[in-house]
């Protein structure tokens, strides 16, 4: 079942004279992990926005074509509403929080939706215990560490109960015990709650093991859609064309053969590849 | 020829909060050395003591002849050019030419070398074309290239870079580590924060490993990466071609497969 539709969709900021996305088609399905990938201004948050409704709700574009979202068209109906199903999470967790302990912060968004006290209070604590927080519910958001902030910025948006997660780059500010903590937290999210996740991410070894889906933007357009097996070993030779990384392992394997179905992209399959 | 000297040093914040503590370390002119540990660990307060951004609270750090307790980081600046992790923290002139000619022009330089200089970094950097444009108007990317230009172009004999990779993408990494390179082959020491474990491996010689304010190791990125010690002690996580040829044992005892290119010959 598709979740997202999206066809010919085309976006121009204001001011701007090229296309932030240039005529991008995309189906995705409900439960699928997809990982936007692509150089800095390939559309990779445009698309994000566009997801979400912040483009053109809050961010003014102008924007052709059909974009619809579990059966929604986000430019016509407000961002707060949409985020009832559409949960967002940024690069820079610290500029989504506002409130002076964690569960002020997750409450903030059902608050405003006007949801009932007993309803907010276990939404609130089924949230954080998604995202490993609970127990952090007196705790100043601005005293926790980022990997902390983030899964923060991740449990405000799962009280919502949204059915898409949509994250943009939300590792890179982090360190690595925070990047791990916000993978693993996204990954179960995905396969135990069965959200539907887009990342847009750079760390492409994580996200050959963890992503279902490659879409592979440049230009604004989409260049490739496909599983990370079928995309990273023939993108070897264009990493720099693309502006994206292969897995460390998938390059080594490369140089080897050019037999495009026996090349790995995880470190398990390239253990055992080598292996055999 | 600068040589970085600190010895027994500790920084207490006024807070209270003590970042670093007991640290020891000599770094002579043209080594390339990595940073590395956990946010909070330190590495950045050690780091901010190399051009007096922070001063001691305890114990010493000379930069060559230098006491940084007796100098200004005007004067320390000369030598240790600080890169920030954020360009927004560092660039503040209304175009690219101001913001590189800005530090020549402190420093003393007469008008003609200025605009030299100037056009040669923007040259090197693919800044040529960006140098009348109002840095705020450039990408993260550029904006950051922008920073790491205004500072080399004084030429400093230490260059540190706080996080130079991070939000960059695929060719922004590029660029940066060609320039690292670059700086390495002018006999410059570079210092680089980071939590990028490729960069790391590949570009540097020497890593020191910050956890819970003190200097836990300092040795070979080779070293490093086959200590399950210190990486388990500090949740690093080896490149992933490291980890690749550890499972398969192409590494020797001891010692660590760096780069896709190492492991290829090994194979």
């Amino acid at each position: 079942m598709s979740v997202i539709k999206i066809e010919n969709l085309t976006v121009q900021y204001l001011g701007e004279e090229t296309n932030a996305l240039d005529g991008v088609s995309l189906e995705i399905q409900k439960g699928e992990f997809v990982a936007l990938l692509g150089a800095h201004g390939a559309g990779k948050t445009t698309l994000c926005l566009s997801l979400n409704g912040i483009v053109p709700n809050m961010i003014n574009a102008d924007m052709y074509g059909a974009i619809e979202v579990l059966g929604e068209v986000p430019p016509k109906i407000p961002v707060r509403q949409l985020a009832t199903k559409v949960g967002s999470i940024f690069d820079n967790p610290e500029f989504q929080m506002s409130q002076l302990t964690v569960f002020e912060e997750v409450a903030l968004g059902l608050q405003n939706l006007g949801v009932e006290k007993t309803t907010i209070e276990k939404n609130i604590s089924e949230s954080l215990k998604l995202v490993g927080l609970e127990g952090f519910e007196e705790r100043s958001p601005f005293e926790i560490s980022g990997g902390q902030q983030q899964r923060l910025a991740m449990a405000s948006a799962l009280a919502m109960k949204p059915e898409i997660l949509i994250l943009d780059e939300p590792t890179s500010n982090l360190d690595p015990i925070g990047k791990e903590e916000v993978f693993s937290v996204t990954r179960s999210l995905n396969q135990e709650e069965g959200l539907t996740v887009i990342i847009a991410e750079h760390e492409v070894e994580v996200i050959a093991e963890f992503a279902d889906t490659l879409v592979l933007l440049d230009e604004g357009k989409v260049n490739e859609v496909g599983t990370p097996q079928d995309i990273f070993p023939r993108f070897v030779d264009h990493q720099e064309d693309i502006g994206v990384r292969v897995p460390q392992v998938t390059d080594l394997a490369s140089r080897k053969t050019k037999n495009f179905s026996s090349i790995p992209v995880t470190l398990d399959e390239s253990v055992e590849m080598y292996k055999k | 020829m600068t040589k970085i000297k600190v010895s027994n040093l500790q920084h207490k914040y006024p807070n209270g909060v003590v970042a670093v503590s007991n640290v020891n370390v000599e770094i002579e002119q043209g080594e390339q050395v990595s940073v590395v540990g956990q946010n909070g660990s330190g590495k950045t307060t050690l780091v901010k003591h190399w051009n007096g951004l922070l001063k001691p609270t305890k114990g010493n750090v000379f930069v060559g002849e230098l006491d940084t307790l007796d100098h200004s980081v005007n004067t320390l600046a000369r030598k240790v050019g600080y890169v920030f992790q954020n360009p927004n923290h560092q660039i503040f002139a209304a175009s690219v030419r101001d913001e590189l000619e800005f530090g020549l022009i402190n420093i003393g330089l007469d008008e003609e070398e200025v605009s030299n200089r100037t056009n040669r970094i923007a040259e090197e950097f693919g800044l040529v074309d960006y140098l009348e444009t109002n840095p705020y108007r450039l990408g993260f990317s550029l904006r950051k290239t922008v920073g790491m230009a205004s500072i080399i172009a004084m030429e400093p004999d230490v260059v540190v870079l706080d996080e130079p990779t991070t939000g960059q993408d695929y060719l922004g990494i590029k660029a940066i580590r060609t320039a690292i390179k670059k700086l390495k082959e002018q006999g410059k020491t570079v210092i680089v924060v980071s939590h990028d474990m490729p960069l790391v491996a590949e570009d540097t010689d020497r890593v020191l490993v910050m956890c819970d304010t003190e200097l836990i190791f300092d040795g070979t990125p080779s070293k490093l990466f086959a200590s399950n010690e210190i990486l388990s002690k500090t949740n690093l996580l080896p490149p992933q071609i490291t980890s690749f040829t550890q499972k398969v044992g192409l590494n020797t005892e001891g010692e660590s497969v760096l780069s896709v290119d190492e492991a290829e010959k090994a194979l």
